[in-house]
C-alpha cells in the first residue's frame, strides 16, 4: 500500500517504538502505584518521557507535561478549564471540530478568524479571555504564525492555547519562545507513537480544573484531586504503553532531525503541486502566504473526491482521506462539501508521490 | 553511626519521587524509594530513603534539581 493519509495516523512506526511497546508488555507495571519493581520501572520510564516531552516542546517543567487519550481529550480538558459561557473567545476557521465542537458546547461568544494576527488582533475586545488555535490545519496543511499570536496574547496577557496535532513530529515548536499557556499534542500523527495517547504542557501558573477526577496513587483521602501537576490532572490509570511508545519515537525523530523530516515532507509537496498546477480541473485548497506541512487537499471538477479516495484505494491500493476532514468551516470557506486530501509522512518517497500522480492521470484523462 | 538512622523526603506528587530516584542514580547516591510509612501520612504515597549520613548530600541534590518535595524527616526504619 501507498499511504498518503498520515495526517489520520502515521502508519509507519519505527521499529524501535514497537520493540519497546512489545517489550514493555512482557512485565507491565502501574506507576504511582505502590512501590513495587515492576510500578516503578514504569514509574522510570513515564517521567523520562515527560522530560523528554518537555525538551522536545523547548519546556522546562516535566511534571507539567499531562498525559492524556490525544489531543481531542487535551482540549477539552482546557476548554472546560477555562471556558465559562459568555466569555469571549477567539479562534479560527482552520480549527478542527476538536476545538469548535467544545467551544460552540461551552456557550462563548465566538470570534471565528482566519488565523492570521491581524484578523486575530482586530477581533481582541477588552473582556477578550483565550484565544484557542490550530498551530496547522489538517485541510490545507497552512501554519498560523503562533510566535507573533503568542507575542500578541503576552501583551494583552490572553491564555493561549495552541492545538499541535498536525505539526508536533514535523516543525519545532517552542512553547516558551511562542508564550503558548498550554500546548496540546497527539501521539499517533507525526510524532509516530500509539494511537490512544497525548497530552498537553501546562506554561502558565493557573491551577487547571481536571476534566476526570478519581485515583492517583497520592493523599488518597483527600476528597479533591491532588494540587500539584501531573497528578493533579491525570486520574486513572495512565496509559503506559502510549508513553513508552512515545518516549522511544521522540528519541527516533531526535536522531532523524526535525529539518529532515520537514523538508522531505515539503519536497514532495512540491511535486505534486508542481503537477496539480499543469491541470486546470483541478483546486488546490491552499493559502500561499502562508508556510505549510505536506498537506494537501483538492477536488477533481466533476468528480466526488469520496469516488477519487476509493478509486486510488481499490484501483491503485493508495490510502488518501476524502470528506469533510472534521474540519467544517475550511470547507465552507472555500464553499466545499468536501475534498480529497493527501498527507505525507516521513516514510514516503517520490516514487510513491509519483505513482499517485500516474493514478490521477489515468484518472482525469 | 546508627545505621538504622534515615532521612526520608515525602513528596506531594509521585512524579517529584520519580525526579529524586532518576537524579540520584545519575550522581550514585544510596537510597531508595519506599511506601510512604502510616506514621508521615495515611493513604498513598512515595517516599524517598537514604542513610542520614548522606543527609547534605541528599538536601542538594533536592536543590540542584529543583525537586519539590513535602517534607524531611530524621527517623529510624
Amino acid at each position: 500500500m501507498i499511504y498518503l493519509d498520515n495526517s489520520a495516523t502515521t502508519m509507519f512506526k519505527p521499529q524501535t517504538v514497537i520493540d519497546s511497546v512489545a517489550s514493555y508488555l512482557g512485565h507491565p507495571g502501574n506507576p504511582g502505584r505502590g512501590v513495587n519493581a515492576a510500578s516503578l520501572h514504569s514509574g522510570s520510564i513515564v517521567y523520562e518521557t515527560r522530560e523528554k516531552i518537555a525538551k522536545f516542546f523547548h519546556f522546562n517543567k516535566p511534571s507539567n507535561v499531562i498525559f492524556t487519550s490525544g489531543v481531542t481529550e487535551s482540549t477539552n480538558t482546557i476548554v472546560n478549564s477555562i471556558v465559562k459561557s459568555k466569555d469571549h473567545i477567539i479562534t479560527s476557521y482552520l480549527d478542527h471540530n476538536s476545538t469548535l465542537r467544545p467551544l460552540y458546547h461551552s456557550g462563548c461568544d465566538l470570534s471565528i478568524t482566519n488565523g492570521s494576527i491581524n484578523e486575530i488582533e482586530k477581533a481582541f475586545r477588552p473582556n477578550t479571555k483565550a484565544i484557542f488555535l490550530n498551530h496547522c490545519s489538517n485541510v490545507t496543511g497552512e501554519i498560523q504564525d503562533i510566535k507573533a499570536i503568542g507575542k500578541l496574547c503576552k501583551e494583552h496577557n490572553i491564555f493561549f492555547y495552541v492545538d499541535c496535532a498536525q505539526t508536533a513530529g514535523i516543525v519545532d515548536i517552542d512553547i516558551t519562545e511562542c508564550n503558548i499557556s498550554v500546548l496540546g499534542f497527539t501521539g499517533h500523527k507525526a510524532l509516530m507513537g500509539m494511537q490512544g495517547i497525548g497530552g498537553f504542557l501546562v506554561n502558565t501558573d493557573v491551577l487547571l480544573e481536571p476534566l476526570k477526577r478519581g485515583g492517583t496513587g497520592i493523599h488518597s483521602f483527600d476528597k479533591d484531586m491532588p494540587q500539584s501537576y501531573p497528578e493533579h490532572m491525570e486520574a486513572g490509570s495512565i496509559n503506559v504503553p502510549g508513553i513508552i511508545s512515545l518516549n522511544a519515537s521522540i528519541e527516533y525523530i531526535n536522531n532523524y532531525g526535525l529539518d529532515k523530516i520537514y523538508a522531505h515532507e515539503l519536497k514532495l509537496r512540491k511535486i505534486l503541486l508542481d503537477y496539480f498546477d499543469t491541470k486546470k480541473n483541478i483546486t488546490v485548497y491552499k493559502n500561499d502566504e502562508k508556510p505549510a506541512i505536506g498537506v494537501v487537499a483538492f477536488n477533481i471538477e466533476g468528480l466526488d473526491a469520496a469516488h477519487v479516495s476509493d478509486y486510488l484505494s481499490n484501483e491503485h491500493n493508495i490510502a488518501i482521506r476524502s470528506g469533510a476532514l472534521c474540519a467544517p468551516l475550511v470547507l465552507e470557506h472555500y464553499e466545499i462539501e468536501s475534498c480529497a486530501r493527501v498527507s505525507i509522512g516521513i516514510a514516503n518517497t517520490e516514487n510513491e508521490i509519483n505513482a499517485l500522480i500516474n493514478a490521477l492521470e489515468l484518472l482525469n484523462k | 553511626m546508627n545505621e538504622k538512622a534515615k532521612i526520608l523526603i515525602s513528596f506531594d506528587s509521585t512524579t517529584q519521587a520519580m525526579a529524586m530516584e532518576k537524579a540520584c542514580k545519575e550522581n550514585n547516591i544510596e537510597g531508595r524509594l519506599i511506601p510512604l510509612p502510616k506514621i508521615i501520612s495515611a493513604g498513598c504515597g512515595i517516599a524517598w530513603i537514604s542513610p542520614i549520613k548522606i543527609k547534605e548530600t541528599i538536601k542538594n541534590i533536592l536543590s540542584k534539581n529543583n525537586i519539590s518535595y513535602k517534607e524531611i524527616y530524621e527517623m529510624e526504619i
